[in-house]
């Protein structure tokens, strides 16, 4: 559970992120939707601690990420805009090495690894080091390392960029599982048939602000809209 | 295992698995110094040993004047050469390096018993001539003091009475001191190799992990950024000191085909130089090590860290300079100077001389506070938020 009340952050002159609230509930998964430079990435960096707001709160299990950031991390499992994994090591220790700074035992760590092994399908990767990986399998291997102390929720930036088409559904499908087992899911993403495929509850984020906030039929609703992507343009326009 | 652990070992397999950071590491660095040393040892000592045995080529002008001088000349070693239009000329245009004139009257001056007169013709600003004119005034000079010995034993008078002084020259510096002189760049070489030994993990601590975009998920775990920095600094250090470590036993080796005996020097390069050496400098490791990451920490990209590093390379130079120039007599608090300390015991083990504990712990404790000092301020970049963020 993931809670963000009245949420700011300026760079110089820049309102990169202007009195932002929402909330991303257990067991759903909400799409921080929004065009590029809206504030997503800014705001995902604030709920997983790597930025302090300079107003709101964000609280994430109940606990405030700026007074508890370590305790924070523990519960959060992050899939950040950049992810980089190293080359000279193999998938599996690019895993284990997360595990061991999130304090993992060897016997967890290694159940955990050949679960996430098996369910994200790198059971001919793990053993192999990443160096010239494709795309989609240094994606999985990130997810994988970023998810190996099975944590409560779980954030991620622009998933599925530069995943083919059987990679993003192997990956939705992976996500839909993470729901169904009750974690809380905020991904940010700029496109439509993300969200539409994947969410059950929408944030549309506008130049810092969030300018609508629902189910997708409620969005649907609220801009007059049959079409999710129509309802999108109408509302991004409306903000300042 | 603690979260520090866990990045250093993580960054040693890393870079061990690395070909470039081991031939850097492992190779170049300890190995640059001591080979360029064996080079330079064996051009400057060749060409001394060079010039002291072969014969002087000299133009001599009026020669005929003075058969007897040129013939003892000859003896002395002085290859006499045909005379030339304008000596000053063709001195002062390096066509020759330099010319002898003897006087008009030279002959008539030495019948009658006066002062006969000769000139060395010879360019003073050009270095490389300096020692063959020293050569040619002491022939000279030989000459006329055997000549004029002889004159006096021929008025019946002892040669003594026209040498009321006798300058004796007693160099006290000791075969080891001299060649320490030589070896004044040797602990910068040192330095160098172990800044070269914990360069590559220096930069990839930050810069390079910012640029492959692996910073920052690293910082998304619940670790305290001063442990991960802590971590990377072990892992720079260890790096840094398997590299001096390598270099000095690349000395040790080397010591033994310095051609030093040949100048009559002899420098401790010994086991005893070993093994206090490496201690004198680790914690100077720790101090460079993590200047090397405060500085890479600023840079936006590697090669921007790759050139700052290189610059900072240079400082530890001006205390080898320093020293060669102006060979101050060291005082107590000299040992408390990081760089200059380890420079001061450097050149002491190499001459074979004693090191007190004071002066030893002295550089040992402030050289380790400074570096505490700077991981401290390294700390605060890493709290920083832009530390992560590369765009």
């Amino acid at each position: 559970m993931i809670e963000v009340q009245g949420l700011h952050k300026s760079f110089g002159a820049k309102h990169a992120v202007d009195n932002v609230s929402f909330s991303a509930r257990d067991g759903e998964i909400t799409g921080l939707l929004g065009p590029n430079g809206a504030g997503k990435t800014t705001t995902l960096r604030m709920l997983y601690t790597l930025m302090k707001p300079d107003a709101g709160s964000v609280r994430v299990d109940g606990r405030d990420a700026v007074l508890e950031p370590l305790a924070v991390r523990r519960t959060i499992g992050v899939l950040p805009d950049s992810r980089g994994i190293y080359k000279r090591l193999t998938a599996r220790e690019n895993i284990e090495y997360f595990a061991a700074l999130q304090g993992m035992d060897e016997a967890a760590t290694r159940s955990s690894c050949d679960a996430l092994i098996a369910t994200l399908g790198m059971q001919d990767i793990a053993g192999r080091r990443t160096e010239g990986f494709s795309q989609g399998e240094r994606v999985k291997t990130a997810i994988a390392r970023a998810l190996v102390h099975a944590p409560r929720n779980v954030l991620l930036d622009e998933p599925t960029n530069g995943l083919d088409v059987m990679a993003t559904r192997a990956l939705r499908d992976f996500l839909r599982s993470l729901k169904a087992a009750g974690r809380c899911v905020l991904l940010s993403t700029h496109l439509m048939q993300e969200v539409a495929a994947l969410c059950d509850r929408i944030v549309i984020i506008a130049h810092g602000r969030v300018v609508a906030d629902g189910t997708p039929d409620e969005l649907r609703a609220l801009a007059g809209e049959s079409q999710l992507e129509e309802a999108f343009v109408k509302l991004i326009g409306e903000a300042p | 295992m603690s979260a520090a652990g866990v990045v250093y070992w993580k960054e040693m397999r890393e870079s061990l698995r690395d070909r470039r950071v081991l031939m850097n590491s492992l190779l170049l660095g300890p190995l640059l110094g001591p080979i360029l040393f064996l080079v330079m040892m064996r051009l400057v000592v060749g060409r001394e040993l060079e010039k002291a045995e072969q014969p002087l080529p000299v133009v001599v002008i009026g020669a005929e004047r003075a058969p007897e001088l040129v013939d003892a000349l000859r003896q002395m070693g002085l290859e006499v050469k045909p005379p030339v239009a304008d000596p000053e000329l063709a001195v002062r245009e390096q066509r020759i390096d330099l010319a002898l004139r003897v006087a008009a009257d030279f002959g008539a001056a030495w019948r009658e018993g006066r002062p006969a007169e000769v000139e060395i013709i010879y360019d003073s600003s050009r270095r490389e001539g300096g020692s063959d004119v020293d050569r040619l005034r002491g022939m000279l000079e030989g000459y006329s003091h055997r000549n004029g010995a002889l004159r006096l034993l021929a008025r019946g008078l002892s040669p003594g009475v026209a040498t009321p002084l006798v300058v004796a020259n007693r160099d006290t510096a000791t075969p080891q001191a001299r060649g320490a002189l030589l070896f004044a760049m040797l602990p910068y070489m040192l330095v160098l190799t172990i800044f070269i030994g914990g360069l590559w993990l220096a930069i990839d601590s930050t810069a390079g992990e910012r640029e492959r975009q692996s910073l920052e998920p690293l910082l998304a775990n619940p670790v305290p950024r001063d442990r991960i920095l802590l971590g990377k600094l072990m892992a720079t250090a260890s790096f840094s000191t398997a590299s001096l470590t390598l270099g000095l036993l690349a000395f040790l080796v080397v010591g033994q085909f310095m051609p030093t005996e040949q100048l009559g020097m002899s420098l401790a390069l010994g086991p005893h130089f070993f093994a206090v050496a490496l201690p004198v400098l680790v914690p100077l490791v720790l101090l460079l090590c993590i200047g090397q990451i405060l500085i890479a920490a600023f840079a936006r990209s590697v090669r921007e860290a790759q050139t700052y590093l290189g610059l900072a390379q240079l400082v530890p130079i001006i205390p080898s300079i320093v020293l060669s120039i102006l060979p101050v007599k060291a005082k107590l608090w000299m040992f408390a100077v990081p760089l200059l300390g380890q420079q001061l015991s450097i050149m002491r083990l190499l001459r074979a001389e004693p090191v007190p504990m004071l002066a030893l712990a002295l550089s040992a404790v402030v050289t380790l506070l400074a570096a505490l000092l700077v991981f401290l301020v390294t700390r605060r970049v890493y709290e920083s938020e832009r530390l992560a963020i590369s765009t």
